[in-house]
C-alpha cells in the first residue's frame, strides 16, 4: 500500500512539473480521501473494504482529478480503537497529504478524528457515525454527517408505525449511549404523537441470549417491540424472537431502530420478515440507485450497505465542492457544500446543515416475506419516503454553530 | 418487580436454565481440561464457535462445495460430526503446541491458546464475515411446546435435556468410573500411573480432545439459537471463566452446579435489572472469593 | 553504568532528535510507544519480579486516563491542572489496583490471572455506565494544558515533556527493580517458602508490588490521556490487558529494556497492519503462539542470554539461570 503511494506521488511530481499551474489551488497538488474504518471487526460487513470501493466509484465518476490535480483513495483498519484512528488520522493529515476522512463506524472513533481535522483544518465525512454527539455538543465546522443519525431513524420508524395507528411502544436497548439515545428519541416521538411506552429492557452489550427481554417485551402486550441495538444483538433478538413465534402476528411487530441491509441478509428473510424499518438508501429504490449499486456489485458481488452507498455519495460531493470552490481548503468547501443541494443516486434532497447534519429523504421499509422476493438483495418494501424535515431533529442548542445562524 | 406474574417469572427461570446449560458443558470442559492439564484452555471459545460453524457449513456449503446441492450434513449428523472435528483439530493443538508448555509455567499455557484462538477467530472472519450465519433447528424440533406457563421452542426443551444428561454422565464418568479414577490419579501423581503402566501422555491428549469436544457439543446445540459467528464463544468464555472460578477450578461437580445456578441467577437479573446481567457474575465471584476463596467446590485450601 | 542503562540513555538521545528529523520517524508515533513502553514496563515491574499475572492492567490505564481526562476537561485551563489532574489519575489507579489486587492476591497462580480477569471486567461495566467516562463515546478533546509555564498544546513541547515523564517513569521502574524491595520480590517469585521463613510476609510484598504497578500503569494511562486528548472504552477492555502481555512477552519477560522493544515492535506492527486490514487478529495471534512457543525469553531476553553464553565460553563462570518466569505452584 505504502509503495503504491510513494509509486503515485513520484508519478504526481512528475505530471505536476507539466502542469503546475493547474493544481495551484489544490494543497500539495493532489487531492487525498482517506477512509478510516473497520476492515476485519464486528462492523466489516456493512463499511470494510466496499466503503472504499464506492469511493473509488465516485472518484472515477470524477475522472480521477479535480481542479486538474489528480484524486487518490487511501484506507486503513482503526480496528475500532479510538486512539489507532486518531493516530492515522494525524499521520494522514501531518505527512501523508490526506484532505478529507470518511466512514468512522464506531461513534468514540469518529469523535475522536473529528477533533483533530478541527485541529489540522481538515474535513471530515461521518458516512458510517450515527451519534447524535456529532452534531450536538461535539459538533466541528469542518464535519459532516453524512448518512444519518439515531434521531432521524428512531424519529422515521416511530412516526411511520405511530400513523399506521401501532401506539402502544415496548424497548429493548443496548445499554450503551448509542442504544439509550435511539431509546430517548424514540420514546420522545411516541409520546408526543400520543402513543405510550409500556416498558423498557436494557441489556447488557454484547447481548447473547434476548429469549428473556423479548418474552417481557411480549408479555408487555405492545404493539410495536423497538429494538433500540445493532449489529448482532438486533440479529440475535430478531432470531429468538422469531424462534419463540414473537413479532409473527399483526397485532405485534418487531421494529428494529438501526439496521443495515446486511444485517437483514444474515438474518435471511424468513426470521426477519415483516419488520419496519428506516434507512438513508435502498439499492432497488429507483434507477439511480441502482445503476450505482449494479457498478458496486460487480466490484463487491454483493450490494452496498446504507453506509457504503453514503461514502460514495459524500466522496462525490466533496469532490464537487472542491471544484465549486476551486480550492481544497476545508473551509471553503463546507461553506459551498451548504450552498449546494444534494442530489445524487444515494441521497436525495439534501441540504448540510450548520451544525453538520445532512438533511435529506429517508425511506421506511418492510422486509419481504421470502415468496415475495425475486432474487438475492431483493429485501424490503419501499412503504414511505420520509421528508428530511419530518425526521431529523431540530438543530441543537448544545452545537455552539447553530447559534450563529 | 410487583407487575410480574409467577408465570412470567417462571418463564424467566426457564430461559435463565437454558442459559445455564451452555455455561455448564462449557465450564466442564474448561474444568476437565484445568483438572488434568493445568491448563486454562482460552481456546474454549473459539472451539465452541468452530462447531457451530462446521454445523453450518456442513448444512449449507458442502454440498455445493463438492457440486452436489443436495447434499446435507444434517443437525443429528453435524452433533456427532463437528465435536469431534474440533476435538482432533484440539489434539493435534495440543500434540505439537500445548505438549512444549507443560513443564512450564500455566502463563505459557494460557498465552499460547489464547493466540491459537485468535487465529481461530480471525480465520473465520475472513471467510465468513462477521454478520454470521443463521442455522435453521432439525424440522422435528422446530415450533413451540406449551409447558404449562409458557410456550417453549420445542428446540430449547431439546437442549435442556440433551445438555443435562451430557453433564450427568460426564460427571459419572469422571468421578464414578475406573476411567475417571486413573485420570484424577493423573492429576495427582502422573508418574505414578505410568509405572502402573497407563500412557498417560496418550490419556492427557484423549482427555483435552474430550473437553474440547464438550465445547463443540455446546457449540452446535447453539448454533440453531445464537447467530453463528466468529465472535459468539469469545464474549461467553468470560463469564465462562467466572463460573469456573467460582465453582473452584478443576472441579466438575462445581463447573456444572455453578454454571447452572448461575444462568438461573442471570435469568432473574434479567428481570430485575437487566443492565447488570452480565457483570451480576463477576460480581459474585468476588463476593464468593471473599467467602471461600478456593471455590464453592474447591478442594484445596 | 550498567549495560541496560547505556542503551537506555542512547535510545532517549536517539529520541531527542526525533523532532528535528521530521522525515524519519513520526514524533507522535514516537509518543504513542513511550505511553505503551512505560505500559509494558509497569506490567513487566508485575510478571517479571513478582511471577504474577494479571489481565487487569487496562482498568489501571484506563481509570488513570479517565480521570485524567475528565480533571483535564474541567479544571485544565488551571495553571496547576496538569500536575493535580495527573496525580488524581495515578492515585486512582492506584487504588483500583489495591482493590483488585487485594481480593486476587487471596488465589496462587493461574486462579489469580482469572480473578484480576473477571474483576477488570467490573470496571469495563462501569466505565460503560458512568456518565462522566463518555460511556462508548468515550471522551474526546482533552486539552493538554500547561506545564510551567510551558504551553504543552505544541507536539514539540508536549513530545520533550513527554520524554522526560517517560524517563522519570522508565528510572523508577529500575530503581524499584534493584532496591531490596525488589530484591524481596525476586526471593519471594523464585522460592515463596523460604522467603516466608525468613520472616517476609509474602502476600504483602506481592500486594504492594501489585498496587505499584497499578500505579505506573495509570502513569501510562495519564500521559497518553494527556498526550493524545481522548480515552476510550478500548483502554479499559480485555484487548488492552492481553496487547500488554504480548508486548512483554516479545520484548522478554523480567527485563528491563523488553518492554519498550516490544511496545515499540507491536505498536508499529498496529500502524502497519491498518493499512492490510483483514489478518490483523490472525497475524497477532501467530505471534503470540511463535513467542510461546520458540521465544519464551523475547527478543532482548535471547539477546542477553546469547550475549551471557558468549561471556562463558570466553570465561567459563558457575551458570545462571536466564529470567525466564519460575513456575509457579
Amino acid at each position: 500500500m505504502r509503495s503504491r503511494v510513494i509509486g503515485c506521488a513520484l508519478g504526481l511530481s512528475l505530471a505536476l512539473a507539466s502542469a503546475a499551474s493547474a493544481a495551484d489551488k489544490v494543497s500539495d497538488g493532489v487531492v487525498r480521501i482517506g477512509i478510516l474504518n473497520d476492515l476485519s471487526g464486528i462492523y466489516s460487513d456493512f463499511t470494510g473494504r466496499g466503503s472504499a470501493v464506492a469511493a473509488q466509484i465516485a472518484i472515477d465518476e470524477m475522472g480521477g482529478k479535480v481542479l486538474g490535480a489528480p484524486v487518490e483513495l487511501v484506507a486503513a483498519d482503526h480496528q475500532n480503537k479510538p486512539d489507532i484512528a486518531a493516530n492515522l488520522a494525524r499521520e494522514w493529515f501531518d505527512q501523508g497529504k490526506v484532505d478529507m476522512i470518511a466512514d468512522f463506524p464506531t461513534s468514540s472513533t469518529a469523535l475522536a478524528v473529528m477533533e483533530i481535522a478541527k485541529q489540522k483544518n481538515r474535513v471530515t465525512m461521518l458516512s458510517a457515525g450515527v451519534a447524535m454527539a456529532a452534531i450536538t455538543d461535539k459538533c466541528s465546522p469542518l464535519n459532516a454527517q453524512w448518512m444519518v443519525n439515531t434521531y432521524a431513524l428512531a424519529a422515521g420508524t416511530a412516526k411511520a408505525l405511530l400513523k399506521a395507528g401501532r401506539k402502544s411502544w415496548y424497548f429493548v436497548t443496548a445499554d450503551y449511549t448509542f442504544g439509550h439515545s435511539l431509546e430517548k428519541d424514540a420514546s420522545a416521538v411516541v409520546e408526543a404523537e400520543g402513543g405510550k411506552v409500556l416498558g423498557v429492557s436494557r441489556h447488557p452489550f454484547p447481548g447473547g441470549d434476548f429469549s428473556s427481554f423479548m418474552l417481557k417485551a411480549q408479555a408487555s402486550g405492545a404493539q410495536v417491540i423497538a429494538l433500540a441495538n445493532a449489529g448482532n444483538d438486533t440479529i440475535n433478538a430478531v432470531k429468538q424472537a422469531a424462534e419463540y413465534g414473537i413479532g409473527r402476528s399483526d397485532k405485534q411487530v418487531i421494529a428494529p431502530l438501526l439496521t443495515y441491509i446486511t444485517d437483514v441478509k444474515s438474518l435471511g428473510l424468513a426470521k426477519a420478515q415483516d419488520m419496519y424499518l428506516t434507512e438513508a438508501f435502498y439499492w432497488d429504490y429507483d434507477d439511480r440507485s441502482r445503476a450505482f449499486a449494479e457498478k458496486y456489485f460487480a466490484k463487491m458481488k454483493r450490494m452496498p450497505s446504507a453506509s457504503q452507498a453514503a461514502v460514495y455519495s459524500a466522496a462525490l460531493n466533496y469532490l464537487k465542492a472542491i471544484q465549486a470552490a476551486g480550492t481544497d481548503e476545508a473551509g471553503a468547501v463546507m461553506a459551498t457544500l451548504r450552498t449546494m443541494t444534494i442530489d445524487d443516486a444515494v441521497i436525495r434532497n439534501g441540504r448540510l446543515r450548520a451544525d453538520g447534519a445532512l438533511v435529506h429523504d429517508l425511506l421506511l421499509l418492510q422486509v419481504k416475506k421470502p415468496a415475495e422476493s425475486k432474487r438475492d438483495w431483493d429485501f424490503y418494501d419501499v412503504r414511505a419516503v420520509l421528508k428530511g424535515d419530518d425526521v431529523y431533529p431540530k438543530p441543537s442548542d448544545a452545537c455552539p454553530l447553530n447559534a450563529k445562524g | 418487580m410487583s407487575d410480574i406474574t409467577l408465570q412470567a417469572f417462571m418463564a424467566q427461570l426457564t430461559v435463565g436454565l437454558i442459559g445455564g446449560c451452555f455455561y455448564a458443558m462449557l465450564s466442564m470442559g474448561l474444568a476437565i481440561i484445568f483438572g488434568l492439564l493445568n491448563i486454562i484452555n482460552f481456546t474454549h471459545g473459539a472451539q465452541f464457535m468452530m462447531a457451530a460453524f462446521l454445523a453450518w457449513i456442513g448444512l449449507t456449503q458442502v454440498g455445493p462445495w463438492l457440486g452436489q446441492p443436495d447434499l446435507q450434513v444434517n443437525f443429528w449428523l453435524a452433533l456427532v460430526l463437528a465435536p469431534a472435528l474440533v476435538a482432533v483439530f484440539g489434539m493435534a493443538i495440543e500434540r505439537t503446541l500445548l505438549r512444549r508448555l507443560y513443564h512450564l509455567d500455566h502463563l505459557y499455557g494460557l498465552l499460547l491458546t489464547f493466540g491459537v484462538a485468535l487465529v481461530m477467530e480471525g480465520g473465520f472472519r475472513y471467510f465468513f464475515g462477521v454478520s454470521g450465519q443463521g442455522y435453521e433447528p432439525p424440522e422435528i424440533l422446530q415450533g413451540p411446546v406449551d409447558v404449562g406457563f409458557m410456550l417453549l421452542p420445542k428446540y430449547r426443551v431439546f437442549v435442556v435435556v440433551a445438555s443435562l444428561l451430557i453433564c450427568f454422565a460426564t460427571w459419572y464418568l469422571f468421578e464414578r468410573t475406573k476411567l475417571g479414577a486413573y485420570l484424577r490419579a493423573g492429576t495427582e501423581n502422573p508418574r505414578l500411573l505410568q509405572a502402573f503402566g497407563i500412557n498417560v501422555p496418550v490419556m492427557i491428549t484423549l482427555t483435552y480432545g474430550f473437553g474440547v469436544a464438550l465445547a463443540g457439543i455446546a457449540g452446535v446445540l447453539a448454533a440453531p439459537i445464537m447467530q453463528v459467528t466468529p465472535l459468539m464463544g469469545g464474549s461467553l468464555l468470560n463469564i465462562v471463566f467466572a463460573v469456573v472460578v467460582i465453582g473452584g477450578l478443576g472441579s466438575i461437580l462445581g463447573a456444572m452446579v455453578t454454571g447452572l445456578g448461575l444462568g438461573l441467577i442471570e435469568g432473574l437479573t434479567k428481570v430485575v435489572y437487566p443492565e447488570a446481567s452480565t457483570v451480576v457474575v463477576f460480581v459474585i465471584m468476588a463476593l464468593a472469593l471473599l467467602v471461600r476463596p478456593a471455590g464453592l467446590f474447591g478442594r484445596e485450601a | 553504568m550498567t549495560s541496560t542503562q547505556k542503551i537506555f540513555a542512547a535510545l532517549v538521545l536517539a529520541a531527542l532528535v526525533v523532532p528535528f528529523v521530521p522525515g524519519l520517524i513520526y514524533p507522535i508515533f514516537v509518543m504513542k510507544v513511550m505511553c505503551y513502553g512505560l505500559f509494558a514496563c509497569a506490567f513487566n515491574l508485575l510478571l517479571g519480579f513478582t511471577g504474577l499475572v494479571s489481565f487487569a492492567h487496562a482498568a489501571f490505564l484506563g481509570t488513570a486516563g479517565y480521570v485524567t481526562g475528565a480533571l483535564m476537561i474541567r479544571f485544565g485551563a488551571h495553571p496547576l491542572g496538569v500536575p493535580a489532574a495527573f496525580a488524581a489519575g495515578v492515585a486512582a489507579a492506584a487504588l483500583v489496583g489495591f482493590a483488585i489486587g487485594g481480593l486476587a492476591i487471596r488465589r496462587r497462580g493461574i486462579y489469580f490471572a482469572m480473578i484480576t480477569l473477571a474483576l477488570s471486567q467490573i470496571v469495563y461495566f462501569l466505565a460503560v455506565q458512568f456518565r462522566w467516562t463518555g460511556g462508548e463515546d468515550g471522551l474526546q478533546g482533552i486539552p493538554r494544558g500547561s506545564l510551567l509555564g510551558l504551553d504543552l498544546a505544541s507536539d514539540t513541547v508536549m513530545y520533550y515533556v513527554a520524554l522526560a515523564l517517560f524517563c522519570a517513569g522508565f528510572l523508577f521502574v529500575e530503581r524499584v527493580v534493584h532496591s531490596p524491595f525488589g530484591q524481596i520480590l525476586q526471593a519471594v517469585r523464585d522460592n515463596e517458602a523460604r522467603a516466608t521463613s525468613l520472616g517476609y510476609d509474602a502476600g504483602r510484598f506481592q500486594l504492594l508490588a501489585f498496587v505499584l504497578s497499578a500505579a505506573v500503569a495509570g502513569y501510562a494511562g495519564a500521559l497518553k490521556a494527556l498526550v493524545f486528548g481522548l480515552v476510550s472504552l478500548n483502554d479499559v477492555s480485555l484487548h488492552t490487558s492481553t496487547e500488554v502481555v504480548l508486548m512483554t512477552l516479545l520484548g522478554g519477560v523480567g527485563t528491563l529494556l523488553g518492554p519498550l522493544v516490544g511496545a515499540a515492535l507491536v505498536v508499529g506492527l498496529q500502524n502497519y497492519l491498518a493499512t492490510i486490514g483483514d489478518l490483523v487478529t490472525v497475524v497477532i495471534g501467530l505471534i503470540f503462539i511463535v513467542c510461546v512457543s520458540f521465544f519464551r525469553r523475547g527478543l532482548v531476553g535471547e539477546f542477553l542470554h546469547w550475549r551471557r553464553r558468549r561471556a562463558e565460553r570466553a570465561r567459563p563462570l558457575p551458570a545462571r539461570e536466564p529470567p525466564v518466569v519460575a513456575k509457579v505452584a
